[in-house]
C-alpha cells in the first residue's frame, strides 16, 4: 500500500465526514424550525418574529452568544462521559448522578481547604470532582464486569440516589448559616476563572480539550485500538487477549470522572456554591447529545451548541413573548427526531 | 448416480429426488443425489459432517434451490422454491436450533402456524386441537406452558406438534437427538413409531449409528456429497455403515512429508481437567492431554462434543473446575487469556467473524490487536504501523496470501477472513497453536498452503492442537489422534495404529455404552 494512496483515502474520508456532519446539522435545523413554526402558528403567533427573538437573543449579541457557550459547557462534558464508554459498548445513562457526585466531592475540597491558594485548590477540586464521578461509576462498572447487572440499569438507578446523597451532605453538614439547601459561597480561590466579563469559565476549554484528546486517543493510541476492538466484537477481543473486564471497569470510571468534572465545573464555575438539586438535567442532555452525535467529537460540539441555542433562546422567548417554556421542549424534541431520522440518510457510526 | 438403489417395490415413493446437485462456490455439497421417501417409513440420512445431509434436506424444504435435478411428489414433478412451497406439499422440518418464540406459550406458538387462524385467537380451541394430537401420538406438552420453561425434550415435542398441526405428512428432523438425554430419546422414538404407524414419512438426520439401527427402515449414507449407499436396515450392520461413511482411498492427502523429529519438551499438559457445562454447551470430563514441541495432536469428534470447550479451556477462557493446566512447564491454571497469549499461544478459531475479528476495523488493525504490546510505542500513546505492515507483509509473502490491509474486516469473504487470522496468528513464531477447523472456508490450494504453514511452524518447534472433522486431513497431519465424545477422551492413537472405521466408531459413540 503506498502512502499517497493512504493519505488520499484519509483526506477523502475527512471531507466526507465534514460534509456529512454539516449537512446533517443544517437539515436538522431547517426541518425542526419548519415544524416548530407550525406549532407557533397554531398558538396564534408569528413564527418569523418569534424566530427573530430566539436567534437575536442568542446569536445576535456577544452577550447572548456567551450565554449559549455557558449553557453548553456541562453538556460537552456529560456527552463525552457517555461517548467514551459507548466506544466499548457500554451504555452510561448515569451522567447526571456522576455529575452530582463530582460536584459533591469538589465542594468538600472547596469548603475544607478554603485557605489554599487557587493554583493549588482548583487542581485539587478538579481531581476530587473526577474522583467523585469515577467512584460513582465504579459500582456499575464492577457489577457489569462481574456479569451481575447490566450497566444501563445501574447507572440509571444511581441517578436517583446521587442528588439525595448530595442533599444529605448539604442539609447535614455543609449548609450556610442563612439557608439549609445551599453551602456558603465558595471563596474566590475555589472559582474557575472566567473569560473577561462573561460567565464563560475554564470548563468549556477543558471540555473542548478533552474532546480533542478523546479523538486522538481513540485514533492513535494502543488503548484506543483495544477499545475499538472490544466495541466491535467483545468475544473476539477477549480471545485475542484484550482484558475486556478490566476495560469495562476503567472506561466506565473514566466516563464517570468526566461527568464528575462537569459537576465540578458547574459548582466552581457557574454557581460558586453547591445547591441541592442544582443540575438542570445536563447529565441526561449529555446522553442525548452523545447518541445523536454517534460519539463523534466534532458532532458532540456542534450538537451541544445547537441544544444550548435552543434552550437559552427558549428562556428568552418565554420572557419576551407569551409562549410557555414547555414549548421550547417541543422544538428540542423535533430537532432530535430529525437527527435520529437522519441515521438512514447518512452513513452510520464510524469506526474512527 | 452409479450407486444402485434398493427401492421398495410395493409402494410408489411419496417423494423422489433425482440427480440433485448443489454447489457452494467450489464446494460440491450435493452431487447427483437420488433419494426416495416413502410413507410409513423412517429414512435415516447418515454421513459425517459436511457430507451433504443438511444441504439435501434444505433443498427438499425449499431453503436452498438445487443447481440441477428434479423433485417429484406422488409421481408429479414439483418445484420447491421456498419453505412455503414445501409446506404446501405437506413437508415440514424441525431445525437443529429450534424456531419457537420463547416468550409465548406452546398454544400461542402453535396458533402462529395455523393457516386457518381467524381474527380472534381462540386459545381454548387451539389448546383442544393440541391436546387431541398430543394424545394420539403420545406427544404430551402442556399447551399453557411458556416455551422458555420447556426442557429440550419438550421443545422438540412442541416442534413436532407444530408440524403435525400444520398438516405435514413428511417430517424432516435434523439431528433431533443431538441434545436429548437418553430417556428423552426413547420417548422421541416412541413418538416416531406412532407416526410411522399412522402413515407419516420421516426423514431423520443423525450421526448416531445405534439410533439408526433402532428406528430406521431405510438408510442412505452420504459421503462427499454423493450417495455412498442405500440399504434397508435389515441388510446392514453398524460395521458396514461405518465403512460406508468413512472408508475411502486417500487421494490428495498423501501424508505430508515432515522431517521426523524427536518429540520435544512438553508445551502443554492437561492433567485430569474438568469444566462446568454452561447452558447448552458440553462439559469436559477428566481430560488428560499432552502436546509436545514439534508435534501435531489431532482432535476430532462429531461437532458439539467438547471441541470448542477444549480450545477455550487451553486459551484460558473457560475455567477448569478440577485438574491443572501446565504451559511450558509452569502451572497455568487460572491464567488470564492475555497471560496465556503472551506465552506464545496462537488461536485460529472455527468461526473467524464471530470469534476473531472486529468487523468495523481494517485488516491491519485487526492484525495489530493480539500483539499490540509489540507495536506500542511511547508507552502506548502511539502505534508503530510501519513495523506492523512490514512484519505482516513478510508473513503474507511467506504464506502466499494476499490481503488488502485497509479493507474493513466485514467486507472480506469467509475464506479471506480465515486467511487474515492465519496470517495474524502464525506471524510471531507461536509456541503453541490451537487451530480449530483451520481449512474451513478455504479452497483446495489455500487449504494446502495453510496446512503447510502449520507443518512449518511445527518444524520450528511449535506444538499444535489441531481440531478437525476431516479424517483425511487428520490422518495426514497428526502425530497423534484424540477422539472426543460427550466431553470425554474416547480414544488416543497414532495414525498408524488406527483406521477411519475405528475413529468412526468412537466418534459416533458406538462403543460408548457405558455412558447411559
Amino acid at each position: 500500500m503506498s502512502t499517497s494512496a493512504e493519505s488520499g483515502r484519509r483526506s477523502s474520508v475527512i471531507i466526507q465526514m465534514l460534509s456529512g456532519t454539516v449537512g446533517r446539522y443544517l437539515s436538522m435545523l431547517v426541518i425542526a424550525l419548519l415544524l416548530f413554526g407550525i406549532i407557533i402558528l397554531i398558538s396564534g403567533r408569528n413564527p418569523i418574529t418569534s424566530y427573530r427573538e430566539l436567534f437575536g437573543s442568542t446569536l445576535g449579541s456577544w452577550r447572548g452568544f456567551s450565554e449559549v457557550l455557558v449553557a453548553m459547557t456541562p453538556m460537552v462534558l456529560t456527552a463525552l462521559a457517555v461517548a467514551l464508554p459507548a466506544r466499548i459498548g457500554l451504555i452510561n445513562v448515569g451522567g447526571e448522578g456522576q455529575l452530582y457526585m463530582g460536584a459533591c466531592a469538589a465542594t468538600w475540597g472547596a469548603l475544607t481547604f478554603s485557605a489554599a491558594p487557587a493554583w493549588l485548590l482548583l487542581p485539587l477540586m478538579i481531581v476530587l470532582g473526577m474522583l467523585g464521578g469515577a467512584l460513582w461509576a465504579l459500582i456499575p462498572g464492577l457489577l457489569r464486569a462481574m456479569g451481575l447487572v447490566n450497566e444501563t440499569i445501574t447507572t440509571l438507578l444511581l441517578n436517583a440516589v446521587a442528588p439525595l446523597l448530595v442533599a444529605y451532605f448539604v442539609f447535614g453538614f455543609w449548609h450556610s448559616p442563612m439557608d439549609t439547601n445551599r453551602t456558603p459561597n465558595f471563596v474566590e480561590a475555589a472559582r474557575l476563572p472566567t473569560l473577561a466579563d462573561t460567565r464563560i469559565d475554564l470548563g468549556l476549554l477543558i471540555g473542548i480539550f478533552l474532546l480533542a484528546a478523546f479523538w486522538l486517543f481513540m485514533r492513535y493510541t494502543r488503548w484506543g485500538l483495544e477499545m475499538r476492538a472490544i466495541g466491535g466484537n467483545p468475544e473476539a477481543a477477549q480471545r485475542n487477549g484484550v482484558p475486556v473486564k478490566l476495560y469495562i471497569v476503567i472506561v466506565l470510571c473514566a466516563g464517570g470522572a468526566i461527568a464528575g468534572l462537569a459537576g465540578m465545573a458547574q459548582v466552581s464555575g457557574y454557581y460558586g456554591v453547591l445547591l441541592t438539586g442544582f443540575s438542570r438535567g445536563a447529565g441526561f442532555l449529555g446522553f442525548l447529545i452523545s447518541w445523536l452525535s454517534f460519539g463523534n467529537p466534532v458532532s458532540i460540539l456542534l450538537t451541544s451548541f445547537l441544544v444550548a441555542v435552543i434552550l437559552t433562546g427558549g428562556s428568552m422567548l418565554q420572557l419576551t413573548t407569551a409562549l410557555p417554556y414547555a414549548v421550547i421542549n417541543i422544538l428540542l424534541a423535533m430537532a432530535l427526531f430529525v437527527v435520529l431520522s437522519g441515521i438512514n440518510i447518512f452513513p452510520g457510526r464510524r469506526t474512527t | 448416480m452409479t450407486d444402485q438403489l434398493t427401492t421398495e417395490a410395493q409402494t410408489p415413493p411419496l417423494i423422489s429426488l433425482r440427480g440433485i446437485s448443489k454447489s457452494f462456490g467450489e464446494v460440491k455439497a450435493n452431487d447427483q443425489i437420488d433419494l426416495d421417501v416413502h410413507a410409513s417409513k423412517v429414512l435415516a440420512l447418515l454421513g459425517e459432517n459436511g457430507a451433504g445431509k443438511s444441504t439435501l434436506v434444505k433443498i427438499l424444504y425449499g431453503f436452498y434451490q438445487a443447481d440441477s435435478g428434479t423433485i417429484e411428489h406422488q409421481g408429479k414433478p414439483v418445484s420447491i422454491q421456498s419453505p412455503q412451497d414445501a409446506r404446501a406439499l405437506q413437508i415440514g422440518m424441525v431445525f437443529q436450533n429450534f424456531s419457537l418464540i420463547p416468550a409465548f406459550t406452546v398454544a400461542e406458538n402453535m396458533a402462529l402456524f395455523f393457516r386457518d387462524l381467524g381474527r380472534v385467537m381462540d386459545l381454548k380451541k387451539i389448546s383442544g386441537r393440541i391436546e387431541t394430537i398430543s394424545e394420539r401420538y403420545n406427544l404430551r406438552v402442556d399447551p399453557a406452558a411458556l416455551v422458555m420453561d420447556l426442557s429440550v425434550g419438550d421443545l422438540q415435542k412442541a416442534e413436532i406438534l407444530k408440524l403435525l398441526l400444520s398438516d405435514s405428512r413428511v417430517l424432516i428432523l435434523d439431528e433431533p437427538t443431538r441434545v436429548l438425554a437418553p430417556h428423552e430419546i426413547e420417548a422421541l422414538f416412541e413418538v416416531l413409531d406412532n407416526l410411522r404407524a399412522d402413515g407419516f414419512a420421516i426423514i431423520l438426520i443423525t450421526h448416531k449409528l445405534k439410533e439408526v439401527m433402532d428406528i430406521a427402515d431405510q438408510i442412505v449414507v452420504l459421503r462427499n456429497g454423493r450417495v455412498a449407499g442405500s440399504l434397508s436396515v435389515a441388510e446392514t450392520s453398524e460395521q458396514k455403515l461405518i465403512e460406508m461413511m468413512f472408508a475411502r482411498p486417500v487421494t490428495e492427502f498423501q501424508r505430508i512429508e515432515r522431517p521426523q523429529s524427536e518429540a520435544g519438551e512438553a508445551l502443554l499438559e492437561l492433567k485430569n481437567v474438568s469444566t462446568q457445562a454452561e447452558g447448552a454447551r458440553m462439559s469436559l470430563k477428566a481430560i488428560d492431554l499432552e502436546v509436545r514441541s514439534g508435534e501435531i495432536v489431532g482432535i476430532t469428534g462429531v461437532s458439539g462434543n467438547g471441541q470448542r470447550e477444549l480450545a477455550d479451556l487451553v486459551l484460558g477462557r473457560l475455567p477448569a473446575t478440577t485438574g491443572s493446566i501446565v504451559l511450558h512447564g509452569k502451572d497455568a491454571t487460572g491464567f488470564s487469556i492475555r497471560r496465556i497469549r503472551r506465552e506464545g499461544v496462537a488461536f485460529i478459531p472455527e468461526s473467524p467473524m464471530a470469534m476473531a475479528v472486529a468487523p468495523y476495523m481494517t485488516v491491519l488493525e485487526n492484525m495489530a490487536v493480539p500483539q499490540i504490546e509489540r507495536y506500542a510505542r511511547n508507552g502506548g500513546f502511539t502505534i508503530d504501523w510501519d513495523t506492523i505492515r512490514q512484519e505482516y507483509t513478510a508473513t503474507m509473502e511467506q504464506l502466499d496470501i494476499t490481503l488488502s490491509f485497509y479493507a474493513l474486516a466485514r467486507s472480506l469473504s469467509g475464506g479471506n477472513l480465515q486467511r487474515l487470522v492465519i496470517v495474524r496468528e502464525l506471524a510471531h513464531q507461536p509456541s503453541l497453536i490451537i487451530a480449530s477447523y483451520l481449512t474451513s472456508g478455504l479452497d483446495v490450494r489455500s487449504a494446502i498452503a495453510a496446512r503447510e504453514a502449520l507443518v512449518q511452524a511445527c518444524a520450528r518447534g511449535a506444538g499444535v492442537l489441531f481440531f478437525s472433522d476431516d479424517l483425511d486431513e487428520l490422518f495426514a497431519l497428526s502425530d497423534r489422534l484424540i477422539v472426543l465424545h460427550s466431553g470425554k477422551i474416547r480414544g488416543h492413537f497414532t495414525p498408524d495404529e488406527t483406521s477411519y472405521e475405528q475413529i468412526g466408531y468412537l466418534m459416533t459413540g458406538s462403543e460408548a455404552s457405558d455412558e447411559h
